[in-house]
């Protein structure tokens, strides 16, 4: 039996979805509403899994008290109430779909100290969500 | 291979304290949590187990079954229950999301008739949980 640990956050946010290796008509078709220029946003709700042995004198795979400051610096505070494309630097190359959202996340949060990061995973709206749990050797 | 999954849900109390530790030790490390008089939470259990349809049935395992087995096993034994004093198998475990998981899955491991226990998820609030899940391959499949 394997067993993980999952904390819930949330973040708001807006983006726009647009490639600037796509032409106009092309992000127009392809992205739809999203592309649409001033940016939209949303709740994000974030899933953060970590796993590794429970720890014997606190019963805990990882702390809470170290889990949600780390999350709160590396991710909450760089990405709430941000216009993505703009103020989060990784989202000047790339387009913030949720996709990139995740990895992106996912990223920054692997270098927690205290457990492994199993997965991330976001719910854009309560009928999007998207799961990222790194590259599986093989 | 199909997945079921039963839920339910139960209220008990806890706090967090280790005797090795002293007192500021255990303020420190579990803050709140290591209130003396302890503090509760409504619990949200997911259940599932996995297994082919019987061709009979086509069921897993009939779910009345499982409530059965699930109403005996956790929520008699925990239901409005005070986890460090009257659940003894958890006895000398700090009862942690990840404990009282632990301590479901293993309650529940040999008594499941048809299936095999897949994963148990144990929803302390709606912000934070524990997984325990079946090893690929390994015991319990």
């Amino acid at each position: 039996m394997k067993i993980s640990l999952t904390r819930r956050y949330r973040f708001a946010a807006s983006h726009r979805l647009h490639s600037p290796t796509l032409s106009e008509v092309e992000n127009e078709r392809i992205y739809g509403k999203c592309n649409s220029p001033y940016g939209h946003g949303h709740n994000y709700a974030v899933e953060v899994t970590v796993s590794g042995p429970v720890d014997a004198d606190t019963g805990m795979i990882a702390n809470l008290g170290d889990l949600d400051p780390f999350v709160q610096r590396e991710v909450i505070e760089a990405f709430d109430y941000k216009y993505l494309n703009e103020d989060v630097a990784e989202f000047q190359a790339i387009v913030p779909t949720t996709e990139n959202v995740c990895r992106e996340i996912y990223r920054r949060l692997a270098k927690f100290p205290v457990a492994r990061l199993e997965r991330v995973r976001i719910e854009e709206t309560s009928k999007n969500s998207f799961e990222y749990s790194g590259e599986q050797a093989g | 291979m199909i997945r079921i999954t039963r839920k339910l849900e139960f209220s008990a109390a806890h706090f967090y304290e280790n005797p090795k530790f002293s007192a500021e030790e255990n303020k420190r490390v579990f803050g709140k949590c290591s209130n003396t008089h302890g503090h509760g939470h409504n619990y949200t259990l997911e259940v599932t187990i996995a297994g082919e349809p019987d061709p009979a049935t086509g069921m897993v395992l009939d779910l009345k079954e499982l409530k059965d087995i699930l109403q005996r096993e956790v929520v008699e034994r925990m239901d409005h229950r005070h986890l460090n004093y009257e659940v003894p198998e958890l006895a000398g475990k700090i009862p942690t999301c990840e404990n009282v998981a632990a301590v479901i899955w293993n309650l529940l491991e040999t008594k499941i008739g048809r299936g095999k226990l897949d994963r148990v998820r144990l929803y302390e609030s709606e912000d934070l949980f524990a997984d325990c899940t079946a090893e690929e391959g390994g015991a319990g499949r």
